[in-house]
């Protein structure tokens, strides 16, 4: 399915067959996202993200956002949260694959492309499948 | 510095007023506030004010008066309240001035604040996708912390049911009866661990205060003036965590309310033991609850304790958001600065009423947080 939909944003994550965030790595080694935009981006090294990072914080969006919100009409309420990839950021993300009750401080989790509207996907990480 | 005194304290009642600007809400304070202190618009040497959604504030002058003062818009997000108070204060404490106003007033559209990214230095894509609201930081910060701190949702309820019972004896707050636990509980969530009741909702509303020189003070022969004592206004340093971040460094680091409440105590000369009424930004239920330990009024986690003994109550060991702070009177963002110390000014002239706390406070304190990432505190003393 993602793979017809284009991504909400150019850059944001690579274009791979396992594809990663697309941070950055300012001079004095510390790792930030995104790659910042315009004269910010100065000195930025651009830096590929892990895929996999744990839990740090999340929460549940129960009412549609008002503009600039561009997801579908119907209203779905959705997961967010923070996900720390050791030793190198904690990002902000939408959380697929799981429902409020399965969130626990910590647990892992993996990186995932996922249809965002009906034109559009996005970045989201899931829980990570025990192998 | 010179000290600087609150001499008259005014204030529109907050919440939604169908007819009236948000800046004529501000006149209403600043006339209030000259009343208070026994003074005219002709004796105010200078003004600083504004709004975060409600224009200008220098316009006002067609309503009080071309007496050709400098009158200086401030424009600082949730800190402009803040900000116009800090300023002012330099002015009188400079001897530049022996009177000067603080006003903030605002009127903001029903619902969340939505936020543009641009505005904010941010991509577009991070308002597109529904991650740039200001209740889901809140939510995400105090969800953490509940984790690892021990603290219960129902604790969470509590700061509410709190704010409610102080709102109902309130004359300037917008929410004026009281709210059940179970009601708060069972409300429909917003951003979970946090319901409707948990959170502030933006509002109307306008606050002024009057501050002058200790000479002046002398002049006019006032006797219940109140000193401030210290005002600090910080902005985050490396590491915090803050509204609108699509990333936190790994390493963590200090918060802005840390730095400005060590500023402020320190500038002082006291401490958190010191004070004896307190207003904490309550933008929700969990801020109200993290507030307590950054500004150094407890542990980390300590707050479920705190609050199943009732010390924050109006007759607890510390009352904290006597007024029902923002979660009882709404958030107009230029005026909920300025309606703490406006509360404080009250609790410390013993003019409280209902909710007067029988302390006999000597020392009370103000913090505001907002967006992105500042905080101001104020301590007044008696």
């Amino acid at each position: 399915m993602s793979e017809t939909l284009a991504p909400i944003a150019e850059n944001l994550w690579t274009q791979e067959t396992e594809p990663t965030l697309l941070g950055g790595q300012l001079p004095d080694g510390k790792i930030i996202f995104p790659y910042p935009e315009g004269d910010a981006a100065e000195n930025v090294t651009p830096y590929a993200l892990s895929r996999k990072g744990t839990l740090w914080s999340w929460t549940r969006q129960d009412f549609k956002p008002k503009e600039p919100y561009t997801g579908p009409e119907v209203f779905e309420p959705y997961l967010i949260g923070y996900v720390e990839l050791p030793g190198e950021t904690i990002v902000e993300t939408r959380i697929v694959g799981a429902s409020l009750d399965d969130l626990k401080l910590g647990m892992s989790m993996e990186f995932v492309v996922t249809p965002f509207n009906d034109t559009q996907s996005t970045y989201a990480f899931r829980p990570e499948e025990s192998s | 510095m010179n000290n600087v005194y609150i001499i008259g304290a005014g204030i529109h009642p907050f919440g939604r007023t169908e007819g009236r600007s948000g800046r004529d809400q501000g006149v209403f304070a600043v006339r209030q506030a000259m009343e208070d202190a026994g003074i005219a618009w002709e004796d105010v040497g200078c003004a600083y004010g504004g709004s975060a959604a409600a224009g200008s504030a220098d316009i006002m002058v067609n309503e009080l008066g071309l007496t050709g003062l400098p009158f200086i818009n401030v424009s600082n997000g949730c800190a402009t309240g803040g900000s116009a108070l800090a300023s002012a204060r330099f002015a009188v404490a400079a001897g530049e001035y022996d009177v000067a106003l603080a006003v903030g007033f605002d009127k903001h559209p029903r619902g969340a604040f939505n936020a543009d990214p641009k505005s904010y230095g941010l991509p577009e894509w991070y308002g597109e996708t529904g991650m740039m609201l200001t209740t889901q930081f809140f939510a995400l910060k105090i969800q953490r912390y509940m984790q690892l701190h021990g603290i219960s949702r129902e604790t969470l309820g509590k700061v509410a049911e709190k704010a409610f019972r102080n709102g109902e004896k309130t004359d300037h707050a917008w929410r004026r009866s009281q709210i059940d636990l179970e009601t708060i509980m069972n409300a429909p969530m917003v951003n979970d661990p946090l319901t409707k009741y948990m959170f502030c909702s933006p509002a109307e509303g306008g606050v002024a205060l009057i501050l002058a020189s200790e000479k002046k003070v002398k002049e006019l022969g006032i006797s219940d003036a109140v000193k401030i004592s210290s005002i600090a206004v910080r902005t985050r340093p490396p590491g915090s965590f803050e509204v609108f971040s699509p990333s936190v460094d790994v390493e963590g680091g200090g918060k802005p309310t840390i730095l400005a409440s060590k500023a402020a105590f320190e500038m002082a000369g006291i401490g958190p033991e010191d004070v004896d009424v307190a207003q904490l930004q309550d933008t929700e239920s969990g801020a109200e609850i993290m507030h307590m330990a950054e500004n150094g009024f407890c542990k980390d986690g300590e707050q479920e304790q705190w609050f199943a003994e009732g010390r924050t109550e109006l007759n607890g060991s510390l009352p904290v958001n006597t007024d029902g702070g923002c979660l009882a009177c709404g958030e107009p963002i230029g005026a909920s600065g300025l309606r703490q110390v406006y509360e404080n000014t009250v609790q410390l002239r013993g003019r409280g009423g209902e909710r007067q706390v029988p302390n006999d406070p000597k020392v009370a304190y103000s913090h505001v947080y907002g967006a992105p990432g500042l905080s101001g505190v104020a301590i007044l003393e008696r």
